[in-house]
């Protein structure tokens, strides 16, 4: 298995044969997880820290039991970006991890290029845990998986990804991703959530949601997040926004028969998602999270286990 | 002490100057321009075959930090980083701590700059009292103390009657009024250029109409009141467009560009490297072809450094939270140098941008290579390879994105008044080499 990669910064940086590799090893180690005994010793002697630097529980939770499952030794160290701007810096923080000498290093950080920084800055391999609006690469690598256990294929796929593009790091890297693997993306949104240049990440964009969903074989609500915009008014109200963004049960009529839908969660039910569509038969946001787990197991596998051949 | 350069390539584009010859310079002024000058007794003689002299370079924008944020930069350290990078004549920004809003700040910062004796400091005072953007500065008084404009750089006035009152207290004083263009509530404060770039990056993006919105507003006041107005680092082809269409009605108005906007665009951000976060941000290479376009054909006036010292305190941070700015003055003639190789305008374009036009802008005293006229020039090593790098800058600061790399070019001797304030004729200083000129 060739894997070319010291960190895993962004989908920008990998080939579509990089997220195949990672793909299929989150394959193994799903079954792993299916097991009774779900521990491997693949990275005994490994230690992985999680600096989360923004409360973020699930995706923290979720690096936790795959680093576990892998017997890698995890440490979380919670810092709030608040203090970092008064006092110890991401610098020195990166200073004071390379004295402990990690293995990896998860980072989820409210500023983009924040894994860029420390993996300058720092020996570990770094695996970006979301930084700012920029990426998150394990949430797209997930959101891959669980498309790949539904779809045949990738190719020509239709993929609607709906809410506020501009702000969001799962939708710049599930563009990414998916792009690169040959689907379509159509991204859609009110214009105040669609920044200009979009285009080039590989996606057509879309005013209207009807456009954006008809035909599609997967649809990937985004959460309206008020709280990290900052104070700017993005849209006039949730009730509005329901009615022209959300996907309720009559607009999934215009989605293939067989189209998935998706939500990297948590979900503003009856927001951007009606709690019958979130709960439906055609909601796979459940598998997105057990293949979350196995994305980072193979990430962290290959990232930090690899040198030594396992 | 007398010197004389003899065997150079003299050029003056201003005065229809290019030729090789000697210059001679006695009692701090320009004694005689020709060929085959003899050097009297205790003249000090320097072969400078296969170098250019020219008139002193001027640059009307910098950031000298002092007083308040010596850390960074002070005048002796900033204006010695100018002296080698071929300046004669710096103009100050006045967001110092305290700002240079009254003649007290101002009178300071001449005295700090006749201290250091090295190039020549023009401060600029405040457009408003604090940089507060609510009233005036005592613009009456500084303008006595020898403050030939004002700005509230960093800082637009965005109160529009405030604006108009600022135009025609600064006419009043015969000073010019010089706009840092930003929208803040357009802009806020987003690190890099909105664009496709910022899309890649997943940075928040001042969109370009943030300068443009402003630079529009200013012009039809400059209609209404008539002041002289000069517009700060221009980055984007709609401003390059609003300037070409003042100038065409006749309105007073002039316009700069930074030698970093003429050089990079906004792909160079992509690497979170906060020593190319600057404000206003690199652009698009639409914005930066339309900007070498308007130095060609002159809707540009001057090319400045808007030298912006920061300690590492400021820069090794993340990108949302690292300090604007980039230090410049000892990189920018190896950079303009590097434009004129490339094509992109010819030396005399590059050196009237430098000289003669930003004196006229701000009103300075200019005669350039000229018999009798203040010897105020720079011996320039074309050929010279040096690398950027701490111990060859004489700035505090080394935030430059050009930090570690290899540049060419190199001011060997700049002379204020006939007095050297920069002097590596036999070789001192930088470290660098001559050679053969590298593709940049
Ligand atoms: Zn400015």
């Amino acid at each position: 298995m060739s894997f070319g990669h010291r960190h895993l910064l962004g989908i920008e940086q990998l080939s579509r044969e990089d997220i195949l590799t990672i793909l299929n090893l989150a394959g193994t180690f799903k079954e792993i997880s299916e097991r009774r005994i779900k521990k491997v010793p693949t990275l005994r002697g490994r230690t992985v820290v999680n600096l989360f630097m923004e409360p973020s529980t699930r995706t923290r939770v979720s690096f936790e039991i795959a680093e576990k499952r892998l017997s890698a030794d995890g440490v979380n160290i919670s810092i709030s970006t608040s203090a970092v701007v008064k006092g110890e810096t991401l610098l020195d923080t990166a200073r004071n991890l390379q004295a402990m000498n990690p293995d990896a290093v998860v980072i989820r950080h409210s500023a983009a290029g924040s894994p860029h920084f420390l993996a300058r800055n720092i020996a570990a391999s770094v695996i970006n845990a979301g930084d700012g609006s920029h990426e998150h690469p394990t949430q797209a690598l997930l959101d891959c998986m669980t498309i790949r256990e539904h779809k045949s294929e990738f190719e020509g796929l239709k993929v609607a990804i709906v809410g506020d593009i501009s702000h969001s790091r799962v939708a710049r890297s599930d563009i990414l991703a998916l792009s690169k693997l040959g689907a379509k993306v159509a991204v859609a949104g009110p214009a105040t959530m669609l920044q200009p240049g979009l285009e080039t990440l590989g996606c057509t964009t879309h005013t209207q949601l009807d456009s954006a969903v008809e035909g599609a074989d997967v649809v990937m609500m985004l959460r309206i997040q008020k709280e990290r915009l900052g104070g700017e008014s993005l849209f006039a109200n949730s009730r509005e926004y329901a009615r022209t963004f959300g996907l309720n049960r009559k607009r999934l009529d215009l989605l293939k028969p067989d189209a998935i839908v998706m939500h990297p969660g948590p979900i503003n039910r009856g927001v951007e998602m009606q709690p019958e569509v979130a709960d439906g038969k055609q909601s796979v946001i459940l598998e997105q999270v057990a293949n979350g787990v196995a994305v980072r197991m193979a990430v962290l596998y290959l990232l930090a286990g690899e040198s030594e051949g396992a | 002490m007398d010197l004389l350069i003899a065997n150079a390539r003299l050029f003056d584009p201003e005065n229809n100057l290019d030729q090789v010859g000697d210059l001679l310079v006695s009692n701090g002024r320009i004694a005689a321009v020709g060929s085959g000058l003899a050097a009297g007794n205790g003249v000090r003689r320097i072969d400078a075959s296969g170098k250019l002299v020219l008139p002193g370079l001027i640059d009307l924008h910098v950031h000298l930090r002092e007083p308040g944020q010596e850390y960074k930069e002070t005048i002796a350290t900033g204006t010695a980083a100018a002296a080698a990078g071929g300046f004669v004549t710096v103009a100050c920004m006045p967001n110092t701590e305290p700002p240079n809003d009254c003649k007290a700040v101002t009178e300071l910062i001449l005295n700090r700059a006749k201290e250091a004796n090295a190039s020549r400091v023009v401060p600029i005072g405040t457009m408003t009292k604090g940089r507060a953007g609510k009233t005036l500065s005592e613009m009456g008084e500084m303008a006595e103390f020898g403050v030939k404009a004002v700005s509230d750089d960093g800082d637009s006035v965005a109160d529009s009657g405030l604006m108009r009152h600022v135009l025609e207290y600064a006419k009043t004083f015969g000073l010019v009024a010089v706009q840092h263009c930003e929208d803040k509530a357009l802009a806020k404060g987003a690190p890099m250029h909105e664009g496709i770039n910022s899309a890649r990056a997943g940075l928040a993006g001042q969109p370009a109409a943030a300068e443009a919105s402003i630079l529009a507003r200013d012009l039809l006041l400059v209609a209404l009141t008539g002041a002289r107005y000069h517009a700060a680092h221009v980055s984007t082809a709609e401003s390059v467009e609003l300037i070409r269409g003042a100038k065409a009605k006749g309105l007073p108005v002039t316009a700069e560009a930074t030698i970093q906007h003429l050089t990079f665009t906004d792909e160079a951000c992509l690497t979170y490297d906060t020593k190319t976060k600057v404000n206003p941000p690199f652009r698009t290479e639409a914005d930066r072809a339309a900007l070498r376009e308007a130095v060609a054909d002159g809707t540009i006036d001057a090319i400045v450094t808007d030298h912006a010292p920061h300690s590492r305190i400021e820069k090794d941070l993340e990108y949302d939270y690292a300090a604007f700015g980039i230090m410049g003055l000892e990189t920018a003639l190896p950079l303009g140098l590097a434009l004129v190789r490339d094509g992109v305008f010819d030396l005399g374009t590059l050196i009237r941008a430098w000289t003669s036009r930003p004196a006229a802008a701000f009103g300075l005293d200019w005669r350039g290579l000229v018999e009798g006229a203040p010897a105020d020039l720079v011996v320039v090593d074309e050929k010279r390879t040096w690398t950027v790098e701490p111990k060859n800058l004489r700035s505090k600061a080394s935030n430059t994105p050009l930090l570690g790399q290899d540049v060419t070019g190199r001011a060997l001797l700049t002379l204020v008044d006939g007095r050297p304030v920069h002097d590596e004729v036999d070789g001192t200083g930088s470290g660098g080499r001559t050679g053969t000129v590298g593709a940049n």
